[in-house]
């Protein structure tokens, strides 16, 4: 199961995901990132911290939406993720694409640079 | 513990999948990093059967087994729905997966990097996929 809870502080869009990502979850973090675009969010950090697994099905969530957060001058960034699921996006090679970072302060301040 | 588990065609079934291949693992002391790749394989060939090969039909069944060989394990997959070689399947690049916006495709890409071979046969009405890893 997943549980996925949004917060804006300071100009940045907070998406917490606990949980499990998998084929059937994967929907509910692209309802919060599509929501994210839609509310018009220019900052958003994912606080992945409480992920227990992501499979290809959220992973693709995050790379299809790349293309138009380049579009739209969105940046994101991920914290916190644990080293189990991070050899997850190291065998697709994804922190070359994504920006992730270890903690919430690292990520916060990888969007002003 | 049996090392047979059926499931329905349905996404929510893939939790048990995954519980039970972690299960087993964990019984016959694979390290924990590995045995989440091998976790990770397990559950995109299944979503990959329930939503492709089977149209998440609740009805249309998987039989899943796990071997412990003595210099390898063996992860099978038996169904009826559309058969499909993973092996003649050519993922897409990721610069392709970006510029499309596609959320699909890169499972198939990741099993092939986890597993060590996969084997795809037709036998009577059954499709059976078989994933090899072989001990470190």
């Amino acid at each position: 199961m997943a549980e996925i809870s949004t917060e804006n502080n300071n100009g940045i869009h907070f998406i917490t995901v606990n949980g499990e990502i998998d084929a059937g979850s994967s929907i509910y973090l692209d309802n919060a990132l599509k929501e994210a675009m839609d509310n018009g969010e220019k900052k958003i950090v994912a606080d992945l911290s409480g992920l227990d697994y992501i499979s290809s099905a959220g992973l693709g969530v995050f790379i299809s939406h790349l293309d138009e957060f380049k579009l739209q001058n969105i940046e994101l960034a991920l914290f916190g993720i644990n080293d189990t699921v991070k050899q997850v996006f190291d065998i697709l090679g994804l922190e070359k694409l994504l920006t992730i970072e270890n903690t919430k302060e690292e990520a916060i301040k990888s969007l002003d640079e | 513990m049996s090392n047979k588990l059926t499931i329905g065609c349905n996404k929510e079934e893939l939790v048990k999948i995954r519980q039970f291949t972690s299960d087993m693992l964990d019984e016959h002391k694979v390290p924990d990093l590995q045995a989440h790749k091998l976790v990770l394989a397990v559950d995109e060939v299944c979503a990959n059967l329930i939503i492709h090969a089977n149209d998440c039909n609740p009805k249309s069944r998987i039989e899943f087994n796990i071997d412990f060989k003595p210099k390898q394990i063996v992860f099978t997959f038996k169904d009826r729905g559309t058969g499909f070689d993973i092996n003649e399947y050519e993922s897409p690049s990721m610069e392709e997966l970006i510029s499309t916006r596609r959320q699909g495709g890169l499972g198939l890409m990741l099993v092939k990097r986890i597993m060590d071979k996969i084997e795809f046969s037709t036998e009577k009405n059954h499709n059976i996929c078989r994933l090899i890893k072989m001990y470190p």
